[in-house]
């Protein structure tokens, strides 16, 4: 093989540093995939399930076992459906627009730190570039409604811009600091990095959202608010607000067009989420690393993906078995007890994999496991918060549009000014 | 593009619409040209095809002009045209929502026309389904109301409870929506066996259901502030305009036809007529939620006190008042809905004219919104609860 591709296998820093645009690459593509089908089909099914059950309702239950394939039909029939670009439209800008928010929701992906190795780089910058880019979004949708040239999407667009660009300053200062916080360390130096972030958090023993209590709690509860408005989720769903605006800013889009936006809302979920678990939530650390890390904890951590899949494997199971014996359902049965044997092989693999890498730290084995590991934790993490965002969507109203600014300005701005302040001298107080 | 922009602006403002030729405020909201927008008629939020013609500075609205008729079929036409008998369905489909409230209220108009009057059972009857069919309208517009202001759950929520009053309505009649479940002079159907249980059960089945409601909404921070101080309007106001239901108790006038001008019993049951202090959208989801509690407990009496007796008072097979003119109102879930009836003797009204309570409470809109923003003008068209069937007729 060549040398470009092995060189990296033993090496325990993320492509980007290594210099290895191969494997960066590699990441990138393995990464897009993931993230694109988690949205289209997990993320999408699951909130549609979440929110049926929230409402006392079954949601898709008729296409694939327990309406597992649906996803995969809406998305094969929005691919389908006619492309009509409005003749008032701005044609090019039009067209654009989508592919804006797609690419700035997905460039963020680039610095997630999956773990210590797990990423496609270590940007010395990573936070930076990270809510640069991620803010770079509105403008997909600013345009959106701009080209669209009707009435709704115009008031959804700037609607929109107002509230990203408020609530931005908000989320900045929160996240400085958390940044604050990472130079509570010997040399005093902090960092910008997303993986120096979570190493700080190692170093000093502590989740950042605990540090200097109640003020790490305090940045962090701002943050969580922050991005829900950031990414236009209930209860700040004003761009696309359905009942006010038909559908906000992208009225006029249909089709593969819509599900772009679609997919960059979703994706730009799962983007802040993890901000927001790299800089409080430890990133990819399991809970108490430094208390729990005899050989026995991390065996019995290492294990948790794989009982993970046992559980989702016995859900499927008992689905299957439970399903109605009518004729009909002779096949959504089968489908489900398939799905169900995937997983649980996904679960077999995974523990073999603990067990196997358990003694050793040089073997291919326990290389595999500590990746499993970090990747797990890490997602485990942000689907807590994408379990928080469709609970919201489920639970509250939607706020009005001089509401949304006061609380942007009048409330989360002093706060998180106080906040920043406040860590500012405790931390020197500290050191 | 600009230039296309400024067209499409201007077609729709050479509409001359008389609310919406208002100076320019002195202070513009932002500094930009005013915006003429269309909601609806095919919008989600205007509860069927209402359509309202909002002049926008920004989002704040400058005047608004309801343009209705998507829904008209000449009801009252119809009425003039069809025996006293026949038309009595046709009412049920003005208000679809309450369609129980509509017999009622037509078929007291008739009776009182011809001065008869049901029988003691048939009043029972009449007022269990329409005060189940309140609770069932109040339901409608709980989860449309909250739906408007961007909470989903409540409406399935709603609806499942709702379910509950149409299975009675659809085991007493045959019908779920369109019940036409009373005739002049009483009622077609016995009640079937176990109706007494079926109501009685789902009093107990509902009563915590009202609470699950308002512990979604009554505190919740958003709720109230998506609410409060919206949509305000004055009791002399309310009265100025003939509004009337909830949204004029609400206002703090205590005005209720059934309290104020008895109807079908009504005077003998024990209830209380809640009322309101602000006038905002608020106070009247508090005036409506304590509406169904309120009905709860003249349901609860009605059944208890059933009497036996005839179902049916003697009203002749065709029917025919005579000559005179008759104005009969009830308290439909939304208000004052009134029927005026003018008899020239023969099979037919010689005129039939219907107050609907939406279409007189509709008015108050401009009044409401006018100053707020574009999300209030959602909030407040859910508060009114109004139905397209009944302001188009």
């Amino acid at each position: 093989m060549p040398n470009f591709i092995t060189s990296y296998l033993g090496s325990k820093v993320t492509p980007g540093e290594a210099g290895n645009q191969f494997w960066a690459l590699i990441y990138v593509f393995i990464i897009f995939a993931g993230v694109a089908l988690t949205v289209m089909w997990l993320l999408n099914w699951v909130e549609r399930k979440a929110l049926a059950h929230f409402q006392i309702r079954l949601g898709p239950m008729r296409t694939g076992p327990h309406g597992l394939l649906q996803p995969f039909a809406d998305a094969l029939k929005l691919i389908l459906k006619e492309d009509i670009i409005p003749a008032q439209a701005d044609q090019f800008v039009f067209w654009v627009a989508p592919m804006i928010g797609l690419l700035a929701s997905f460039t963020v992906y680039t610095v997630i730190p999956f773990g210590p190795s797990q990423a496609v780089s270590d940007m010395n910058i990573g936070i930076l570039f990270m809510l640069g880019v991620s803010s770079l979004g509105v403008l997909g949708i600013v345009v959106a409604g701009w080209a669209s040239n009707s009435h709704y999407p115009l008031i959804g667009a700037l609607r929109s811009s107002a509230q990203m660009v408020s609530y931005e300053v908000a989320m900045g200062l929160a996240v400085v600091s958390a940044i604050l916080m990472t130079s509570m360390n010997a040399s005093g130096t902090g960092t910008l990095s997303m993986l120096g972030i979570v190493r700080a958090q190692q170093q000093q023993g502590i989740w950042f959202i605990f540090k200097f209590f109640p003020l790490g709690f305090i940045a962090f509860a701002i943050f969580a608010i922050a991005m829900v408005a950031e990414t236009n989720r209930t209860p700040f769903d004003l761009a696309e607000a359905e009942s006010e605006l038909t559908a906000g800013y992208h009225t006029e889009y249909s089709g593969l067009r819509w599900s772009l936006f679609m997919l960059a809302e979703y994706a730009a979920m799962i983007a802040v989420s993890s901000i927001a678990v790299a800089l409080w939530l430890g990133g990819w650390m399991h809970p108490f690393p430094n208390l729990l890390s005899s050989p026995a904890w991390e065996f019995i951590f290492s294990l948790c993906p794989g009982l993970t899949f046992v559980g989702l494997a016995a859900i499927a199971f008992i689905g299957a078995a439970r399903m109605p014996s009518y004729s009909f359902f002779r096949i959504q049965r089968l489908g489900l007890a398939v799905f169900a044997a995937v997983l649980g092989f996904v679960a077999l693999l995974l523990l073999v994999i603990a067990v196997a890498g358990r003694s050793g730290d040089t073997s291919l084995a326990a290389r595999f496991r500590e990746g499993i590991d970090y990747v797990y934790w890490f997602l485990l993490k942000v689907a807590v918060f994408i379990y928080l965002f469709i609970w919201y969507r489920a639970t509250w109203p939607r706020y009005r549009f001089d509401q949304l600014m006061r609380i942007g300005w009048k409330v989360m701005l002093p706060i998180s000014l106080g906040v920043l302040m406040l860590t500012a001298i405790v931390g020197v107080i500290v050191s | 593009m600009s230039d296309r922009k400024n067209d499409s602006t201007n077609d729709l403002s050479t509409h001359s619409l008389s609310n919406l030729d208002l100076e320019t405020p002195e202070k513009p909201y932002l500094d930009s040209n005013e915006l003429i927008i269309n909601m609806g008629p095919q919008h989600p939020a205007t509860h069927g095809v209402l359509r309202v013609i909002l002049k926008l500075d920004g989002e704040k609205v400058l005047g608004t002009e309801c343009v209705i008729g998507y829904l008209h079929r000449g009801v009252e036409k119809i009425g003039e045209n069809r025996t006293y008998a026949m038309f009595n369905p046709y009412v049920d489909r003005m208000d679809y929502c309450a369609a129980v409230s509509n017999g009622l209220g037509y078929c007291e108009a008739v009776e009182k026309l011809m001065n008869v009057e049901a029988p003691p059972r048939a009043q029972y009857i009449r007022v269990i389904l329409t005060e189940l069919n309140r609770i069932a309208s109040h339901q409608l517009w709980l989860g449309t109301h909250a739906l408007d202001i961007g909470a989903m759950t409540p409406l399935f929520y709603t609806f499942r409870d709702r379910e509950e009053i149409l299975k009675i309505f659809e085991r007493y009649c045959g019908a779920r929506l369109t019940t036409h479940a009373f005739r002049i002079g009483g009622c077609q159907y016995e009640t079937y066996a176990g109706f007494e249980k079926d109501v009685k059960n789902f009093l107990t089945f509902f009563a915590p259901k009202i609470d699950e409601y308002e512990a979604l909404l009554t505190t919740n921070r958003i709720w109230l502030e998506r609410t409060k101080n919206v949509g305000v309007i004055s009791g002399p106001d309310c009265i100025a305009l003939g509004v009337t239901g909830p949204v004029l108790r609400a206002s703090g006038v205590k005005w209720d036809v059934r309290k104020a001008q008895p109807y079908a019993n009504y005077s003998k049951f024990d209830f209380e007529i809640p009322v309101g202090t602000n006038g905002d959208t608020y106070d009247r989801y508090l005036v409506r939620m304590q509406e169904m509690r309120q009905s709860m407990r003249i349901v609860e009496q009605a059944v208890n006190g059933i009497p036996e007796g005839p179902i049916m008072g003697k009203v002749p097979k065709v029917i025919k008042p005579p000559v005179g003119e008759i104005y009969h109102s009830i308290e439909a879930p939304k208000g004052e809905l009134g029927y005026f009836i003018v008899s020239d003797g023969s099979t037919q009204p010689y005129r039939l004219r219907v107050r609907p309570p939406s279409f007189v409470n509709l008015q108050a809109l401009d009044l409401m919104v006018r100053g707020a923003l574009v999300a209030d003008v959602v909030a407040v068209i859910g508060t009114f609860d109004i139905v397209l069937g009944e302001v188009d007729r």
